[in-house]
């Protein structure tokens, strides 16, 4: 069966949707990255559906699936490059995708998952810079 | 057009939209239509186990429209009404699919009767 291809940069994996996907392809995509994130340690999934031409209820589903699936996972997820007609008939169909990051374009999504992987990092290492002593410190009886 | 698995629904889709361009339908609207097709096409195939899709090409004055109607013999909807508010569903769906495909159209008309099958027949004009 064919496969949407799913690209690793550092700790992000791109996918980037050209095709008209059917509902098997959707859900093999959904498996696909979370299997990917789980394997790689991705910090952040960017998804570019410049290139679809509708997405209907099914598909809006599968979006918020993988947001969700991606951030069980520690991995955060940005929509970027939605058609401006896509997201009229979205908003029409009741779809807001609530719960997803967009952007409008790569680029931007790119930032945007920079800056939401490096703060989570910073506070990491900002943990791990303190003082050795503190952790070792038991409470006095 | 037969409907009978997550590939027709593409392929109708695709019918769909080069239909809605040959009309004269804007982007927007093209788009708009494709996505009820999409919809109902799916409903076709989940709920009334297959079925088939019409397309028509309409003319009325100087306007053009396009007109669908999907057909299923399957279990038919008990309640329309309920069938119709969003967040209804019997799969596992968002329940958008019928209520959705209403907004997205200027004319929707839905004919079922259980035991026998759902035909749903939706019209945009430009």
């Amino acid at each position: 069966m064919e496969r949407i291809p799913i690209l690793r940069m550092g700790r992000l994996l791109l996918v980037t949707v050209q095709v008209d996907m059917h509902d098997r392809l959707a859900l093999a995509l959904q498996d696909d990255l979370t299997t990917r994130i789980s394997q790689t340690g991705a910090r952040g999934v960017l998804l570019d559906i410049s290139s679809v031409e509708i997405v209907d209820s099914f598909m809006g589903r599968t979006i918020s699936n993988i947001a969700a699936m991606a951030r069980v996972l520690d991995a955060e997820t940005v929509v970027v490059g939605m058609r401006p007609a896509v997201a009229i008939t979205l908003v029409e169909l009741g779809l807001s995708l609530s719960g997803v990051r967009t952007a409008l374009n790569v680029e931007k999504g790119m930032l945007l998952l920079r800056h939401a992987t490096d703060d989570a990092d910073d506070t990491l290492d900002a943990g791990a810079m303190s003082p050795p002593g503190d952790a070792n410190d038991s409470p006095q009886t | 057009m037969q409907v009978r698995s997550s590939y027709d629904v593409m392929a109708v889709r695709q019918e769909v939209r080069a239909w809605a361009i040959a009309q004269g339908l804007s982007l927007v609207d093209q788009t708009k239509i494709v996505t009820a097709a999409s919809e109902l096409a799916r409903n076709t195939l989940q709920h009334g186990n297959g079925g088939t899709a019409l397309l028509e090409a309409l003319q009325n004055g100087a306007r053009k429209g396009l007109r669908l109607t999907f057909e299923d013999q399957g279990p038919g909807i008990a309640d329309i009404t309920l069938a119709l508010r969003d967040g209804y569903t019997t799969a596992q769906g968002l329940g958008l699919g019928l209520g959705g495909s209403k907004r997205l159209v200027n004319e929707f008309d839905i004919w079922s009767r259980q035991g026998e099958g759902t035909r749903v027949t939706v019209t945009r004009w430009t």
